[in-house]
């Protein structure tokens, strides 16, 4: 029976999901969440944590686009911190703890009071199609539910198989069911399946830790948020931090701006290792129980301890699920080993001497789509209006689900309007890196986000990211044009001060050596142009605001910006020259129907991989493991010459 | 992989060698004009390149401020050229050290070598060529890959790759440590210096230039096989044109089993003369034949083949099979032993070789040698043949790659010495990484991972 018609239905409430619902119905898109769930929207399904190295560059620009993560974030963290303080600009992340609970029930309020959107909890069994084109799905009720596109966010539920030891489970996570039919439903549409797993530590009881006997980490002493709005005008603080913390945990200094809850560093021991090692037998990872494929980023501890067999100790963080729970998540602590092995193993490390599991450790398998399935918007190559994002495509992490959510959730939108897809470039986002490197590699394990994996990634700012994508989120009618002006605000207020400090000469005379010397620098010979001298590693904004202060005091986000741009000016020069050499390329599409078995002279290699990937672009071609510039030219030609030669429709 | 783009600079030697003693080096993109400017010093006192005029002057090191050659230089702006990029020709007098001196002092001021077709490549994409010179294009980068095949399979054998992938490899290992201490700020990444690991590079790149700078130039000249049935006198030949006494010679056929390689300069052009072993229809031992088929191998690795024949006696049957391996093939039928008396007409040669110059000589009395190399020269110059793929293209190349990868080192060491934080010196030691992984073939991302993953435990 159908119940009803939308014009985008999204399967899944996880943190994909999230996004892709919120930015269709933004979009003007009648939009459905079908969730197997209500109560674990948003859920966190692995550690109580959001950011990190390059996974925090992606918030920040899910929020530039105006997706939610970083309002979701900066409403509920229990602690904040910037990674890599002490290194470049392009490398400064902010990594927050967030309080479980609230972070689910945030995302549900946000859903409820966006129009357009409608919530239910049913399980997607099967996705109706006319031709090649998605036409809806089917529930376990045989209810149908009618749209143009739809967007998969299954997560770890496609199949889920949950495994402890010698204990096997069918599930998407502890104490959940599986979708086990859509699998199947999918196999029939002719898409191709795989199987990846990983795995979540223990979940401990905050009473039976002592935790005088573990390292604290606090979080930051100044203001930080994810949202762009947040940073330029800092938000209330929320109603329940006023409420202390659970009085467990020990907090001997508490941050003025907002309260925070420290974690908890320990140590794994000789010991530990020992009862590892003595219960390999019973490891599910080395039995040929588990089949999947792991992430090596985020190995289980039994498989650090053989693959790293010289290392004594390795390092577990006791990070709080939240404001006033006592249930503590083991970071580090990954395993799949049997129950009893678990509680053995860590009452072994002398802060858990008397611990209590709360939840027990478990692998988790599920089924993925490999991406090579899929457009560079998202889109599966063989069904029209059929989007998928998170691990689905065989990512880990929140922040690469939430990315690829977002884009699935405008591009179904997009398609809704009859518009062209929005693809992000390698050189605009970490989100365009993240994707890109879906659709035209090879994986073997699930992808994580890292910086590394930018080969521009001093343009790749967490700081600019609004200046790189707020036009574009304005532009599809995404994010709200207040928070579009501000950024246009924010980029004329730094290239008038560019300009004003490079038009600007700083005397010798008058007071300026005794100025430089109150910063420690040593008077200057001659005059000197402003510019110039911000470029000194040892000369600071503050001492030009000192010596040649701006008509109006700047706000520290645009001083942020005209400071790096003028101390890294050649770096950040080097890598503009590199997008400018590759653009043409990444410009010159290449037609979804384009018959490359027609080509003469590509090697057979190739070959078969552009058929099998169907890059969009030439620069994705290039990309292609396999695929080198020989080939590359004889691409471009046949594609100069195809107007003039017939096509296969 | 490694792409190209459209839009750099790229330069080439435009002629095999050069047309009547003339050959070009020709740039096109945004940068020619520029790089044309750092080298050129013409006679006259001029403060710019005028479009399509001829300017004479000097090519010269802007490092080392040495003369190079005399050269001229015709400047094309954009759009009005073949490629309608700016196109910088440079005209020197064509000795081959000298045009490889021009190309590389091109390649260290920012050009890339261009691959085999890219010029034409351009021409075609800008709209210069019309659809039926599309076809062309295609022809010269199919064979291209079929050369690119044959590249790759004798640097396999070379130790090159194997010295640069060890090179790699510590550049690699830096890196792991740099990015890790980026992206996995939380793991317990443990300090590793960064500076002496990337002297060490230093150190490992600037040998492998020294050799390069040594080696190369005369390994990689013109390639001069020299053929012909047992006993014609290869060997006395190869003796008197190297004008010493390393290749044996003696009367019992089939002495010179295996081939010798041997470097000579004529007129300005590295020639490299190998001797190979007598070829016989039926070799009568297991020697013999890998002799013969080496033999075989170098005639189809050789730019010019010099088919010997004894003079003194009439053609044999053997004379007539080799004949048919070379018939192919840019050669000069060589005539040995015209001390004695001629036993072979002139209408008796109207089918063998019908195209290659006669030159008759005698290797024992040294007579005729200078018009042999002549001969070869001229073969060389006149544009009739064009030099293996192999040294032209691939040497120049893995030359601008390892500077490539040495500036960029010793760039990471400088940030590093500055105090630069990781992110940056990082891209600096991932520049290097990148160029030597153009010469083995290596793309950096999964190395990379793969080295971080082995290296750190990873998993905060």
């Amino acid at each position: 029976m159908v119940e009803s018609t939308y014009d985008v239905i999204v399967v899944g409430g996880g943190h994909a999901g999230i996004e892709a619902c919120l930015a269709a119905a933004h979009m003007g898109a009648r939009t459905l969440l079908l969730t197997m769930h209500l109560d674990t929207i948003g859920w966190m399904s692995c550690n109580p944590s959001i950011g990190g190295s390059a996974k925090g560059h992606l918030v920040r620009e899910i929020d530039a686009l105006g997706g939610v993560m970083g309002q979701l974030t900066d409403q509920t963290f229990i602690q904040v911190r910037q990674l890599n303080d002490s290194k470049g600009p392009a490398v400064h992340a902010l990594r927050a703890q967030s309080d479980k609970k609230r972070y689910a029930w945030a995302a549900r309020q946000l859903m409820e009071n966006t129009p357009h959107l409608h919530i239910k909890q049913a399980q997607v069994e099967a996705l109706l199609m006319k031709d090649d084109a998605i036409r809806g799905v089917r529930t376990q009720y045989d209810i149908e539910y009618l749209c143009q596109a739809v967007v998969l966010t299954t997560g770890t539920f496609l199949s889920g198989r949950l495994i402890t030891g010698e204990n096997v489970t069918v599930g998407g996570r502890a104490g959940e069911g599986a979708a086990i039919h859509l699998s199947a439903s999918l196999q029939e549409l002719g898409l191709r399946l795989g199987r990846l797993k990983t795995g979540t530590p223990p979940r401990l009881d905050a009473r039976t830790i002592d935790f005088h006997l573990t390292d604290i980490q606090y979080g930051s002493d100044t203001p930080l948020y994810f949202s762009f709005e947040n940073v330029e005008s800092p938000p209330p603080l929320p109603y329940w931090l006023a409420q202390p913390p659970h009085p467990v945990y020990p907090i001997e200094r508490q941050t003025t701006w907002r309260p925070q809850m420290p974690c908890y560093l320990i140590h794994t021991t000789a010991a530990m290792h020992e009862l590892i090692r003595a219960n390999l037998d019973r490891a599910p990872l080395y039995t040929g129980v588990i089949h999947g494929i792991g992430p090596r980023y985020c190995p289980s501890i039994e498989d650090k301890i053989v693959r790293f067999a010289h290392k004594e100790s390795h390092q577990l963080f006791l990070e709080p699920e939240g404001w006033q729970t006592t249930e503590v998540y083991l970071q580090g602590g990954n395993t799949s080993l049997p129950h009893d092995v678990q509680l053995q193993m860590i009452r072994s490390i002398p802060a858990l001497r008397q611990v209590e599991i709360i939840r027990t450790g478990y692998a988790i398998e599920y089924d993925y789509v490999p991406p090579d399935q899929l457009h560079a918007w998202l889109e599966t190559k063989q069904i029209s209006g059929l989007f998928n994002a998170g691990q689905i495509n065989g990512t880990t992490g929140y922040e690469e689900a939430a990315a690829q959510g977002l884009i699935a959730g405008i591009n179904a939108a997009l398609k809704v309007r009859g518009d062209k897809p929005f693809v992000l470039g390698r050189d605009q986002a970490y989100i365009g890196v993240l994707i890109d490197d879906l659709v035209t590699q090879e994986h073997t394990e699930p992808y994580r986000q890292m910086t590394s994996r930018a080969e521009y990634r001093l343009l790749l700012r967490q700081d600019n990211a609004d200046l790189r994508l707020s036009p574009l989120g304005y532009e599809i009618g995404l994010l709200p044009k207040a928070r579009y002006e501000a950024t246009e605000t924010k980029r004329q207020a730094v290239q008038a001060e560019l300009a004003r400090l490079q038009a600007t000469n700083i005397s010798p005379l008058n007071n300026t050596a005794e100025i430089l010397a109150t910063f420690g620098l040593s008077p200057l010979p001659t005059g000197v142009n402003a510019l110039q001298f911000l470029r000194r590693p040892e000369v600071t904004y503050q001492v030009i605001d000192s010596l040649t202060p701006p008509p109006q005091p700047l706000p520290a986000t645009v001083v942020e910006q005209v400071n790096t741009e003028v101390k890294y000016e050649g770096y950040i020069a080097k890598q503009h020259q590199q997008v400018e050499r590759m653009r043409r390329l990444e410009k010159k599409t290449i037609p979804p129907n384009f018959d490359y078995e027609k080509i003469t002279g590509l090697r057979n290699e190739a070959r078969q991989k552009l058929i099998r990937f169907r890059p969009a672009t030439v620069g994705q071609a290039g990309r292609i493991a396999g695929v080198n510039p020989a080939d590359i030219s004889i691409l471009l030609v046949h594609l100069e010459k195809r107007p003039a030669v017939a096509v296969n429709p | 992989m490694t792409m190209y783009s459209l839009d750099d600079t790229i330069t080439a030697i435009a002629t095999s060698i050069g047309q009547s003693g003339v050959g070009i080096i020709k740039m096109s993109g945004p940068e020619a004009y520029a790089i044309a400017w750092q080298i050129f010093c013409p006679v006259r006192n001029i403060k710019a390149l005028k479009p399509y005029q001829l300017h004479y002057g000097q090519i010269i090191d802007p490092t080392s401020h040495t003369l190079i050659d005399e050269a001229l230089v015709v400047y094309m702006p954009a759009p009005h050229s073949y490629t309608r990029q700016a196109v910088v020709e440079i005209q020197s007098h064509g000795s081959l050290v000298a045009l490889r001196q021009i190309l590389q002092l091109t390649l260290r001021l920012g050009a890339r070598l261009a691959e085999a077709g890219e010029m034409t490549l351009r021409a075609f994409l800008n709209g210069r060529l019309d659809l039926a010179q599309a076809e062309a294009v295609l022809d010269i980068i199919e064979a291209k890959t079929e050369a690119a095949l044959r590249v790759a399979a004798e640097q396999l054998e070379g130790t090159l790759s194997t010295q640069v992938s060890a090179v790699r490899q510590k550049l690699l290992d830096t890196l792991a440590f740099l990015e890790a201490s980026v992206d996995f700020v939380e793991d317990e990444i443990l300090a590793e210096p960064v500076i002496e690991p990337l002297m060490a590079v230093v150190n490992d790149l600037t040998k492998l230039l020294q050799n390069a700078d040594r080696g190369l130039i005369y390994r990689q000249g013109l390639r001069v096989a020299i053929v012909g049935r047992p006993n014609v006198g290869k060997s006395s030949l190869l003796n008197g044109l190297l004008q010493d006494n390393r290749a044996i010679v003696t009367n019992i056929p089939g002495t010179t089993r295996d081939t010798l390689e041997e470097t000579v300069n004529m007129g300005g052009v590295p020639v490299v003369l190998v001797d190979t072993a007598g070829i016989r229809a039926a070799p009568t031992d297991e020697v013999e034949r890998i002799g013969v088929a080496r033999s075989q191998a170098a005639i189809a690795r050789a730019d010019v083949t010099l088919l010997v024949i004894d003079g003194s006696q009439p053609l044999t049957s053997e004379d007539w099979e080799i004949e048919a391996l070379v018939r192919a093939k840019s050669a000069l039928l060589v005539i040995n032993k015209c001390d004695l008396p001629n036993q072979i007409a002139l209408s008796d040669l109207a089918n063998f070789l019908p195209h290659a110059p006669h030159l008759p000589i005698s290797a024992l009395k040294n007579e005729g040698l200078t018009s042999l190399e002549s001969a070869i020269v001229e073969l060389a110059l006149g544009g009739q043949i064009t030099l293996a793929d192999t040294p032209l293209v691939s040497h120049p190349r893995h030359k601008a790659l390892l500077h490539h990868a040495l500036d960029s080192t010793n760039a990471a060491i400088a940030a590093q010495q500055t105090g630069l934080s990781p992110d940056l010196v990082s891209i600096d030691v991932r520049a290097a990484v990148d160029a030597l992984g153009e010469i083995t073939g290596q793309t950096v991302t999964d190395d990379l991972l793969e080295t971080i993953f082995s290296k750190f435990c990873i998993g905060k």
